[in-house]
């Protein structure tokens, strides 16, 4: 039997391809330019307007992935920027700065809006500042997001957020698009999405299985590619997610591990949760250094950072406003602290996990504040070991390898001593065991 | 018979600990790291395995002879002369090699006059040590030949060949480390016959007990059932990868063996910092390593010791003698020093700034420990750095000011706390 592992990625692949030549086409298609970022995206209305969506952070990354990223920070730490701003920030600033030339080496276009939709994360309000700087004829649409700070989604919060969308954002976009916003249209898309966002669940919860099928943190990187981007709400996204359920129930049906650099994953030793994004300078070595040790990733948060599904929440028709109000709400970054550990203790009972790793961005401190405390508490709920590393999203100077090599071991010890080491109450004094 | 040995290769000491069946220690063996780490893993191998031979011995006269008590002393004197042997061999090679390279001195002239000074100073230099050495005043945990050779001949030159001194000291620099770096190849055996013989009066020499059981000990195979080696230097060592371990796992497994009630631990070495937690199990839950920066480490009191020009040993007692702590804002162990000559310059007492640093460290450390979920009751302390008297001070200050009264473990074998946890993994494994 044909293994169908790479249709996916390929489809993906070229879902991209065409995306960025679409966007290096603007000019003569006339199409508008909103740049936006991935927690709290409003791609659906994007679309709804016939606009083209560009995600500065996922550009950032992929500068990363690409050993652009190094350069890029230089330029922006010249222009003046700390050592300490978020190396998103300054790896998008420097990409601008030396051309705007984007992951396919076609130039991007500048944006007709920018479209600050942020859901926890405060430097993005900076950063878009910044941009505003540099493109001084773009719009500027702000959605204030508030964060969860009582752990619910308050229908107060849903109706200042509807307010706003209709008073300021959409106005703003029927300006520069010169369109009338089409609730129809934005209906469709928003009910093509939650299609999507089923299967997206179905993959993820392809990891209560022994092996996992999946690895929920590099390989979940690919998989919430089209859904926390471009393409949520298209057919595209829709088929994508198909495709990859079907390989996904390919390797279930055949107890295989899910697919590394290196082929698929040989052996499954140990099943781990991991908080925070992965680094992306390093991100096939940071890989090696857990499939290797056949270590795999059954959940992350990061995967949840465009939007958490694992609840009921479907973006919906029905009252499309509210159903962005209440997506954009439920972003992990979004949540409080509590939830996410909630959250992260239901992915450690729900996919079987044996450890909880923390991957701390240096240049992080939205993402990074809280880490401690999850850990502290997870260790005490679940009796479960705990490990931290730090690396950094795209500034390389952060990664240390043998750094991160060094506690890794240890971490991998810890839990293979949970497996070998023969644990004996007798062999215990009796006041040790009070 | 069954021994278990752990190797622990720090940045600054190797350690090695042999334990028996029973998981009890029998040998314990240190020496400084060198670039060699095969080599210096190899000396504390040796050593520990010599120290084994002793304990053995010791054991043997307390259970086989009338008032065993009484052979502890002179055991100990005994092992003072065996040290003293070893230390005698590596001296006269490092003197071997100090004169084959300053006779490849370009200058004729000033090859001559190194010969010279080299042949005038040795005696003096080693009469000096002999004495420290007979007199139980060389720690084996710290005074490593390194230390020992380079400060005698240091003041040495410094006093009796000035204009030398510059040259002499290129010379020691050129030869130390291959010295260092050699194995000697000495036997158990020779060395406590050599040091029998020295002994002021031949009561022991022909004692029969002491024979018979001396013949046994030296007769006894010391190969490790198993061993593994941990440490920062671990993955160096020639060792299959079953035979390493982590020394985060093994400082708490050490930790709990001696202390099982012990849940956090803080572990202090050359340029790690290690806050533990543990379960009742001795099985680590999690930790924090510092990152970056190495300020809260023994080499920050090493750095420290060479700007005072005094022996990293001195650094605790001077602090204890402090009215107070001067105020050390720094994190950073360079700035720290500029923070130093600062206060030395205002005129303050070197003991009161050298208190102030030793807070600055324990701070640095407990930042760390904060980090890794606090202090749970019992705390045990470990490493090189808590055997220094005023680190152990503001630890257990800060313990009970953080966390409240509550049992704080030291002990005597703190530095050999990876090494025990290493060799009783080694000594518990499944298979």
């Amino acid at each position: 039997m044909e293994i169908q592992k790479e249709n996916s990625m390929i489809k993906q692949k070229h879902m991209l391809a065409d995306q960025f030549i679409e966007l290096s086409q603007v000019k003569e298609s006339g199409k508008k330019v909103a740049y936006t970022f991935v927690p709290g995206n409003l791609t659906e209305l994007i679309y709804a307007f016939d606009m083209l969506p560009v995600y500065p952070e996922i550009n950032s990354l992929q500068s990363g992935m690409r050993q652009k990223s190094k350069e890029y920070i230089h330029e922006a730490e010249d222009m003046g920027y700390s050592e300490d701003v978020c190396s998103y920030v300054k790896c998008d600033i420097g990409m601008m700065l030396q051309g705007n030339i984007g992951p396919t080496g076609q130039q991007l276009p500048p944006p007709d809006i920018l479209l600050l939709s942020y859901t926890g994360c405060f430097v993005f309000m900076k950063w878009f500042e910044n941009l505003k700087q540099l493109y001084p004829n773009a719009e500027v649409a702000m959605l204030h997001i508030p964060y969860q700070e009582g752990g619910k989604i308050e229908p107060h919060a849903v109706k200042y957020i509807k307010d706003q969308l209709e008073k300021d954002v959409i106005p703003i976009f029927e300006k520069v698009s010169g369109n009338k916003l089409d609730y129809d249209k934005l209906g469709e898309k928003l009910d093509l999405s939650a299609k999507a966002e089923d299967l997206l669940i179905q993959v993820f919860d392809s990891a209560k299985n022994t092996p996992s099928p999946i690895d929920a943190y590099f390989g979940g990187v690919y998989y919430i590619g089209p859904i926390f981007t471009a393409f949520r709400g298209s057919e595209d996204c829709l088929e994508y997610y198909q495709e990859l359920l079907k390989e996904v129930e390919y390797r279930v049906a055949n107890k295989l591990g899910p697919i590394t650099p290196d082929g698929y994953m040989k052996e499954e030793k140990y099943r781990l949760v991991v908080e925070g994004p992965p680094n992306w300078t390093h991100f096939r070595g940071f890989w090696k250094l857990f499939y290797e040790m056949g270590a795999v990733f059954v959940g992350s948060t990061y995967t949840r950072v465009g939007g958490v599904y694992d609840d009921d929440f479907r973006h919906s028709s029905t009252d499309p406003l509210g159903s962005m109000a209440e997506y954009c709400l439920g972003c992990y970054t979004n949540r409080n602290i509590p939830q996410r550990i909630d959250l992260i203790e239901s992915f450690i009972k729900k996919y079987k996990a044996n450890g909880f790793l923390v991957n701390s961005i240096k240049s992080c401190n939205s993402f990074s504040a809280g880490q401690l405390v999850m850990m502290r508490d997870l260790e005490e709920r679940l009796e479960i070991p705990v490990g931290f590393i730090e690396t950094d999203l795209v500034d390389p100077r952060y990664y240390s390898y043998s750094n991160i090599k060094n506690r890794l071991d240890s971490f991998f010890q810890m839990l293979e001593q949970r497996k070998s080491f023969i644990v004996d109450d007798d062999m215990l004094p009796d006041d040790v065991l009070t | 018979m069954q021994i278990y040995l752990g190797i622990d290769l720090g940045s600054t000491t190797s350690k090695a600990v042999i334990i028996d069946g029973n998981g009890d220690i029998i040998g314990r063996g240190i020496t400084n790291t060198r670039s060699n780490y095969e080599v210096a893993a190899q000396i504390a191998q040796n050593e520990a395995e010599f120290n084994s031979r002793f304990t053995l011995l010791q054991r043997k006269l307390q259970d086989g002879t009338a008032k065993g008590d009484e052979w502890t002393e002179v055991i100990s004197h005994l092992e003072n002369r065996f040290h003293l042997r070893q230390f005698e061999a590596r001296f006269h090679r490092l003197f071997e090699v100090m004169n084959e390279n300053a006779s490849l001195v370009e200058d004729k002239d000033l090859s001559a006059k190194m010969a010279t000074v080299l042949d005038r100073v040795k005696a003096g230099i080693l009469s000096g040590l002999k004495e420290k050495f007979l007199s139980g005043e060389i720690s084996q945990t710290s005074d490593f030949f390194r230390d020992l050779f380079s400060t005698a001949y240091m003041e040495t030159i410094a006093n009796e060949a000035k204009d030398l001194y510059d040259q002499l000291v290129a010379l020691y620099d050129r030869s130390i480390t291959p010295v260092e770096n050699e194995m000697l190849g000495l036997e158990f055996a020779d060395l406590i016959e050599d040091a029998i013989k020295s002994l002021p009066d031949s009561e022991i020499a022909n004692n029969a007990s002491f024979r018979k059981y001396l013949s046994e000990v030296e007769e006894l195979t010391l190969k490790p059932t198993d061993y593994i080696g941990t440490g920062y230097g671990r993955q160096l060592l020639p060792f299959e990868e079953k035979h390493i371990k982590s020394e985060i796992l093994c400082h708490a497994m050490g930790a709990h063996a001696c202390f099982p009630k012990t849940r956090t631990v803080l572990d202090i070495g050359g340029q790690d910092t290690k806050a533990i937690q543990v379960d009742r199990y001795g099985l680590v839950t999690s930790f924090q390593m510092n990152d970056r920066c190495a300020a809260g480490c023994g080499r920050y009191l090493g750095y420290i010791a060479d700007e005072m020009s005094i022996g990293v040993g001195e650094l605790g007692p001077l602090a204890m003698n402090a009215t107070y702590e001067a105020n050390i804002c720094s994190t950073c162990t360079v700035f720290a020093g500029a923070e130093l000559r600062e206060y030395l310059n205002l005129g303050e007492k070197k003991e009161n700034i050298l208190a102030g640093l030793h807070k600055a460290i324990v701070q640095r450390a407990f930042s760390l420990l904060a980090r890794s979920g606090g202090v749970r009751n019992e705390f045990t302390f470990t490493g090189g750095v808590a055997r220094n008297q005023a680190v152990v001070k503001y630890v257990g200050q800060m313990v009970s000011q953080n966390y409240g009264e509550m049992t704080i473990n030291n002990h005597s074998d703190s530095i050999f706390m990876g090494a025990l946890g290493a060799a009783l993994y080694s000594s518990r494994r499944k298979e």
